[in-house]
Parts: structure tokens; sequence; C-alpha cells
């Protein structure tokens, strides 16, 4: 009789399994031609880069009115087997585009693109690609970070700029120097003082770094690092911060404004190529002119000659007229980084190695 | 200097409450490893409180309840069932861990109210935060911290000065012999248990109400495995960890203090020291074997009355 009632169970679950393989297979009646699975770091609304590639997303959705859907996994892992059975899920349930948001997702991405030459994989950031297939994009967030450096140096009393950042890596020294640039471009006396948090995101951390910023005599903080931690420590302190990655207020009146990624520029750009099948792998590099990359609304404290200095440079760069690295510049151990009369392109900007002359850093 | 002292204050406060509250769990001759998700606990009820309610009592009494019910756990599986009690533990933590997550998800992306974090703005002390160095450091601070050293002397006073403190001892150091002398070793074991735990909360509400008020998953940090080592390195003295507290605070933030200086140091080698220390303190006490320095005699040891 056990035995009889054992058997009768399974047959009952693996009937059942049966049964639920059916209704999935049913709901995918009315796919919209495009369904994209998303790959986030951190949850879709930490109010800082994974909320910025989630609304970008959902804006994305609303462009392509119907044709495109999409699903998402948050807080993925950068473990290689994770991205990838995730990745693979994804596929699973339909999806024929993969856009993974974090650097540390390229491996996995890389090793499926070549498994799966029907999907399009996007990644963010990174340089891998092939020519079918798989693709990386990223934005030259230098312009928005040289920009908000103009508006640091002009408010700044103490001539001190606090920037809390993630790791010593070309990704945010690029970031450091234009923001230098920028503060330089303004107001030459200014020093730009870095911590480094060796982490890309911890709240604690973060918030730490600026207070001994702030304890330094910086009166503007700004950060590369995952959370607005650095905004309120700014605001407990009285001090200016500038936002990153996304518009998000923590700082109350003393918010100057903020670097941010609008993504759905480039997912429109790319999944529109993917539905014409003119898609081709081309390492997407968005700018402001295409509006990857902005700067939020400028406070209002700011001069109203920088504020229209800003504008004008915005512009500039917006006509693509405007290099962020023009020579002469130094990195903080007096080598050149760029020659006078020189100006770094693309695989210039992303061979910078140091900080420049104006920072302080270790 | 006064500013950094002040930040190593700030950074010892939830390093103090979670060492205050385990030194007391284990005078009772009960370690429990689940400090770090006790932290956690508290750290996330006290997060949904200040959403949910607006108010800051609330907020601190929910991050006490937390605590409290995290050691509950501990409580009934060690004092009653007599489970192994470093294996509950680091079950403890690692539950804590999950649960904290799980409730905390939603409120990603949510900030604790104003009404609450106005109400934990620095407050200088009138009078105390006058006195020279001594003032700028410690008493103008808001008044988790202000809480903070209260329950230390008050912990102080009890354990050192009280009848029930001195019972406490007696079933942490002989529990048998506690218990032959009429003294109710379940009771007391539970109730610091408990009031271990509820410590252990605020160590971490402080963290997510006051100190970072965003979620943040993570937000304890391995704080609680550096209180249990706080535990040990001031030899179960409360007041000791009062000071023990703020160095080993200090020490999280010097990496980054020192980079600011323009010296290049890593905080990894900071992060080490308080392990590094607490190692060698008990080596040095084990050798020794100085008196007040030694744990208490029946700790971890669960107390079957029939074995006596």
């Amino acid at each position: 009789m056990k035995k009889f009632l054992a058997i009768l169970l399974v047959l009952v679950m693996m009937l059942s399994f049966v049964a639920c393989g059916g209704d999935d297979a049913e709901t995918d009646g009315d796919a919209a031609a495009l369904k994209v699975g998303f790959i986030y770091i951190g949850p879709i609304n930490d109010g800082g880069f994974t909320q910025a590639m989630y609304e970008g997303a959902v804006a994305s959705k609303e462009h392509f009115a119907g044709q495109m859907d999409f699903i998402y996994r948050e807080n993925v892992p950068e473990d290689t087997q994770e991205v990838k059975s995730t990745a693979l899920n994804m596929i699973d349930e339909g999806c024929n585009v993969i856009i993974a948001c974090s650097f540390g997702f390229g491996d996995a991405m890389n090793e499926l693109s070549a498994e799966y030459p029907d999907i399009t994989f996007l990644h963010f950031s990174g340089a891998m690609k092939n020519d079918t297939n798989f693709d990386n994009w990223f934005g030259s967030m230098e312009q928005a970070r040289y920009l908000t450096g103009m508006a640091a140096a002009s408010v700044t009393e103490s001539n001190i700029l606090g920037y809390v950042a993630a790791h010593p890596y070309t990704e945010v020294q690029i970031g450091i120097n234009a923001f230098t640039l920028g503060a330089q471009a303004v107001n030459p006396d200014v020093e730009v003082k870095v911590v480094y948090i060796n982490t890309w995101g911890d709240a604690e951390l973060e918030k730490t770094g600026a207070e001994q910023l702030l304890d330094a005599g910086a009166d503007v903080i700004t950060y590369h690092a995952d959370s607005t931690a650095a905004q309120l420590a700014a605001a407990e302190r009285d001090a200016w911060a500038i936002g990153w990655n996304y518009t998000k207020n923590d700082a109350g009146e003393k918010y100057l404004t903020a670097a941010y990624w609008n993504p759905e520029v480039y997912f429109n750009y790319a999944l529109q190529n993917i539905l014409d099948g003119t898609f081709k792998p081309e390492s997407y590099y968005g700018t402001m002119k295409d509006g990857l990359i902005a700067i939020d609304e400028v406070n209002e404290a700011v001069p109203e000659e920088v504020r229209n200095q800003i504008a004008d440079i915005k512009e500039q760069m917006e006509a693509g007229e405007f290099d962020v690295f023009t020579g002469p510049i130094y990195y903080k151990d007096g080598t050149v980084l760029c020659e006078e009369g020189q100006t770094l392109d693309r695989a210039g900007i992303w061979s910078i190695t140091n900080e420049i002359e104006g920072v302080s850093a270790i | 200097m006064e500013v950094f002292l002040a930040s190593c204050v700030v950074a010892g406060v939830p390093l103090l409450f979670a060492t205050v509250g385990e030194l007391i769990t284990q005078k009772a001759g009960n370690t429990n490893l689940g400090v770090e998700g006790m932290m956690l606990m508290g750290a996330v009820m006290a997060y949904v409180a200040s959403v949910g309610t607006m108010n800051p009592y609330l907020t601190v009494l929910s991050a006490v309840l937390a605590g409290a019910a995290g050691a509950l756990i501990y409580g009934v599986l060690t004092i009653s069932l007599r489970a192994n009690q470093i294996v509950t533990g680091l079950t403890l933590t690692i539950f804590g861990t999950g649960f904290a997550k799980f409730v905390g998800q939603p409120y990603l992306g949510k900030a604790v109210p104003a009404e609450v974090t106005q109400f934990f703005v620095k407050r200088p002390l009138p009078l105390l935060s006058e006195i020279p160095f001594v003032g700028p450091i410690f008493f103008r601070q808001d008044i988790f911290v202000y809480l903070s050293y209260i329950l230390c002397i008050l912990v102080a006073v009890y354990m050192y000065k009280t009848r029930i403190g001195v019972n406490l001892k007696a079933v942490g150091e002989n529990t048998a012999a506690a218990d032959a002398s009429g003294i109710n070793v379940t009771l007391y074991k539970y109730v610091h248990v408990l009031l271990g735990g509820a410590f252990s909360g605020l160590g971490g509400a402080y963290l997510s109400i006051v100190r970072i008020p965003l979620w943040q998953e993570d937000v304890v940090n391995g704080r609680g495995w550096i209180a249990v080592a706080l535990v040990i390195f001031v030899a179960w003295n409360p007041i000791k960890a009062f000071f023990g507290a703020i160095l080993f605070g200090g020490l999280s933030i010097m990496g980054m203090r020192l980079q600011v200086m323009g010296v290049g140091i890593s905080q990894y080698l900071f992060d080490m020291i308080p392990y590094l220390a607490t190692i060698i303190i008990v080596v040095f006490s084990t050798h020794k074997k100085r008196k007040e320095s030694q744990p208490p005699a029946d700790l971890s040891n669960n107390y079957f009355r029939e074995e006596r």
C-alpha cells in the first residue's frame, strides 16, 4: 500500500510539472517582437546606477509601444556562473536581447554570445565584442564631470573640493581628472582631494570618506560610488553636494547638480537597429551629443556668469566641438598626460592611469 | 584632532552597544555569536518602524524588541533545549542576515523620514560641551550616542554595585554553585541573553537610522564580529569597553583619514588590527592567568541540573 502511495505521489508530481510547462507555453502567444532581459548588479530602487538603468528600460519600453517588453533580475553578483545562469533563464523565458549592466558581467556575455548566435548581448562598459551579436556600450562621462567641476569650483570658499572615489582605476580616474580640469577652468587655485574607498558601494564607507574630506576643509563633495551617502554627509555639514549616476537629491538646498546617465538613449538606438536587422557591434560610446550623458540643472547659487559658461561649453560638447582633455595636462607626479596643443581621443582617455596635477590622492 | 576623535566616538557607538550586550550575555555564561545577526535584525526593524510610524521612540523600541527577539531564538535553543551555543550563535548570524535582506528589500530607496532624522541630529549638551577637549569629542553628539554612554554606565553599576550583578557573575563563573545557592539560573540566563540581544539591536539601529539613513542590506558589515573580539579585548569590563569601542571604531576610519592627510597606509591593514590585538590579548591573559581578565569560568557550557 505504501509503495502504491509513493508511486501515486510521484506520478501526481510529474503531472503537475507537465501542467506547469503547458501554462508557460501558452502565455507566449502575444509576445512583443523584442523581449529584453536586463541583468542588474544592485536593486532597482537604489537611487543610483541601477535605478538609472531600470528607469531607462521602462522609458524604452514606452518608446517602443508594444514592440518591446522586458524582464529583469536585480542584485546579481559579479560571478560569471551566476550571471550565465541568470542570462540562460532569461533566454529560456523567451528573451532575444540580454543587456548586462555591470563591468563584471562581461565574461559571461562573451561566452554566451558564441553559444547563442541568435541572441544579442549588450554589455555596459568594458571593451569586449564580436562581429555579430555581442557589443559593449559606455559613455563619455568625462564631459558631464567636467561641467560639474566648473559648478563646484564656482561655489567653493575653501578652494578644496572633496571627491569620494571607488577604486584607483581608469574609469574613476577619468572622472576625477575631468572634474579637476573643469574646476581649474573656473578657478585655477582649486585643489581636488580624493579618498578611495576601495569598493563600488558601501554607504558607511562613502559617508565616512566624505566626512574625512569635510574635516580636511572641503566644502563641495562629489563621488564615484553607488549610494548617495556622500550627499548626506555634505548636507549634515552644510556643504555642497554633486550627485552621480542618477538625479537623486539627498542634499536638499545644497544639491549643486549631478552627472548622470540616460540609458534609454542607447536602448532605443540599439533595439531599433536589432528590430530593423541593421544591428552591428561598434563599441558604442554615448556622449552629451546623443544625450546618453547628461548634467542635471545647475543650482542657482552658481554665479550666472559660470552658469552661462557651463551652458556654453555644454552646447559645444553637444556639437562635438569641445575636448575635455586638451593639453598641456600633467599627471600629479609631473609626467605628461597630454602635450600642449594635443587632445586625447577615446583610446587616449581610456589609457589614463593616474590623477592629474591639482589632485591630491594616494 | 578633536574632530577626528569625535568621529571615532561615532564609529565606536555601534560597537559599544553590541559589545556591552555580548558582555552581559557572556557574564551569564552564554557565548552568543549571533551579534551580527541581531544587529541586522535591529537595524532593519528600526528602519521599518521609522518609515512606518515616523516616531523616533517607536523606532528605538522596535530595534530593542527585534534584537531581543533574535536573542530569544538563541535563548530557547541554548538555555531550554541546550543546543550547542557556538553553532546556535553562528546560525543566528546567518538567519539575521537573511532576515534583514528579506524584510529590508521593499525599503531600498526609501529614506528614514525627517521626523526621525531630525530627532537624532547632533545636540551639544549645555555646559558639558564647553569643557575643553572632552566637550567637543563626547558631548556634541546625538541623543543615540548619549544613550550609549548612559547604558554603559548603568551596566557597570549594575554589574559591580548591585546584588543582582554579583549573582549574575556567580551564574557565569559557576552555574551549579549559583543554582545550589538558590539563584534562578534559567531566569538569569534568559534575562541577560535577551538584554544582550536588545543592546545589539540598538547598535544596528544606530547604523541604519542615524549613521546612514538609507537602507542597505549589509549595513552592519562585520561589526558584530568586531564586538565579539572586543568583549575579549576589554576583558568583560563595560568601562574598558567604552574606550575599546572608540579605539576599534577609530581604527575603522583611520586609513581614510590618513589618505586625506596624504599618508598611504591601506585601510585593510587597520581592519586587521582589532583581531590581531584581540589574539595578542588572549595569548597574554591566558599566559599570565590574571584573574580579572579571564572569561567567566562556565562560559559556553550549557547547564544541566541533573548532571550536577
